[in-house]
């Protein structure tokens, strides 16, 4: 192989290499994983930030009965079973303040159960 | 004393909503068999809370509408209570005995008929096993004077779901009208998306509107909210009723659907109940919303 075709093989196994490290920072960069607890009355955290265009996956355990979860601004919606981890995926297109909540009766109580996502530009 | 002297009297600043899409459709519809009638809708008495800083008097307020109410000179026709007659327990036994006290107070009510309707504190927990026991079915039909009431169950579902089976029962109930008879359709939870921010919607209620859009002349009577509303969805009206145990703020005004807090100055203040008249005569239904004193 002519120095040539070394020089164009290098240049692209580089390029592909550097490419992959792109995407990869940029997935771990954008993509905004949240942990979160629910239970009788709460989420928690109750106050969750993203940004505007990021996408955000919220990993929800509900830890005693069954709840839901319920973010009407995004009409986005999930039931949330008793001892399993449900994650909740959005990529938010507007900014604000906007109010989450359990949406299965789940007792006395039920009606604090909810929360607050901020959504930065 | 007659009944509109009465209201005044009784009322702590009552509200008359002339409900304009009634004009002529009872009138029409009945023909001779049209006769005037009024009932009373009573809603939210949430039965067994305790939280003295939202109603230092829980134990006293339902029994001040039940008086109220039976002190009209004229009863009405009959009585109707839109769910969350009881404040929610986890425990069987207690959700039970509160049941039982409720239904002692309201069977104080003069009037001849009551029908009660079930709230989600009332029967999500249990699917609605306790009210069944106590009050009867969760959905039902009756007619009076010429207009047909449907009670619809959106709560014994815990996510306020009412179903593709009471979907077809509903489609199946009103085939037996025509679509100029009048429909009153009662149930708890708001059929149309008020505010689903504050779980204030029926995830299906689109279904059961599409199956009375035909009928000219329904109205829907509800709780859930604890607040005067109305709303139209096309030519359908809805009509939210304030609770007889503590107000809610308005949808979206704040943060959080908390109870809005007793204020001493004004007691009772967001509290009441209704007086739905159907005249007949002058074709039209009138509701007045009437509040709690302190007598």
């Amino acid at each position: 192989m002519s120095n040539r075709w070394w020089i164009i093989a290098i240049c692209s196994l580089t390029l592909t290499a550097l490419l992959c490290v792109i995407a990869t920072r940029t997935k771990g960069a954008t993509e905004l994983v949240v942990h979160v607890t629910a239970k009788k009355f709460e989420f928690s955290p109750a106050e969750i930030t993203a940004k505007k265009g990021e996408p955000l996956i919220l990993e929800i355990q509900a830890e005693d009965v069954k709840h839901g979860f319920s973010l009407a601004d995004f009409k986005v919606r999930q039931d949330l079973k008793p001892g399993a981890v449900t994650r909740v995926r959005l990529t938010p297109d507007k900014a604000g303040k906007f109010t989450f909540a359990c949406d299965v009766f789940c007792g006395s109580g039920h009606e604090d159960m909810s929360g607050v996502l901020t959504v930065t530009e | 004393m007659n009944r509109r002297e009465f209201i005044t009297l009784a009322g702590v600043g009552g509200v008359v909503f002339a409900s304009s899409l009634r004009r002529g459709a009872l009138a029409s519809s009945l023909g001779s068999r049209s006769e005037d009638f009024y009932f009373v809708q009573l809603s939210d008495t949430h039965w067994g809370f305790d939280g003295p800083s939202i109603n230092p008097d829980s134990q006293g307020t339902l029994k001040k509408a039940v008086a109220a109410v039976n002190g009209l000179d004229q009863q009405p026709d009959f009585v109707v209570f839109t769910g969350d007659l009881t404040h929610t327990t986890d425990n069987a036994q207690t959700r039970r005995d509160r049941m039982a006290q409720f239904k002692d107070i309201v069977g104080q009510l003069k009037a001849p008929r009551t029908y009660f309707m079930a709230g989600e504190h009332d029967a999500s927990l249990d699917r609605g096993e306790a009210f069944q026991q106590f009050f009867g079915k969760l959905t039902y039909t009756f007619d009076h004077k010429g207009v047909h009431f449907v009670v619809l169950d959106n709560v014994s579902d815990p996510q306020g779901i009412i179903g593709d089976s009471q979907v077809s029962w509903l489609q199946s109930d009103l085939k037996k009208f025509k679509h100029d008879h009048p429909i009153v359709v009662l149930t708890h939870r708001p059929l149309f998306d008020l505010y689903p921010q504050w779980d204030w919607t029926t995830p299906d209620g689109t279904n059961v509107i599409n199956q009375l859009l035909p009928f000219q002349h329904v109205t829907v009577f509800y709780g859930h909210i604890h607040q005067e509303h109305h709303f139209k969805t096309a030519h359908i009206e809805h009509h939210a009723a304030k609770s007889l145990m503590f107000p809610l703020p308005a949808p979206g005004s704040v943060p959080k659907r908390a109870p809005v807090a007793w204020d001493s100055a004004a007691p009772y203040r967001g509290l009441g109940f209704r007086d739905v008249e159907a005249e007949v005569r002058n074709t039209r239904y009138d509701l007045k919303e009437i509040g709690i004193s302190k007598s």
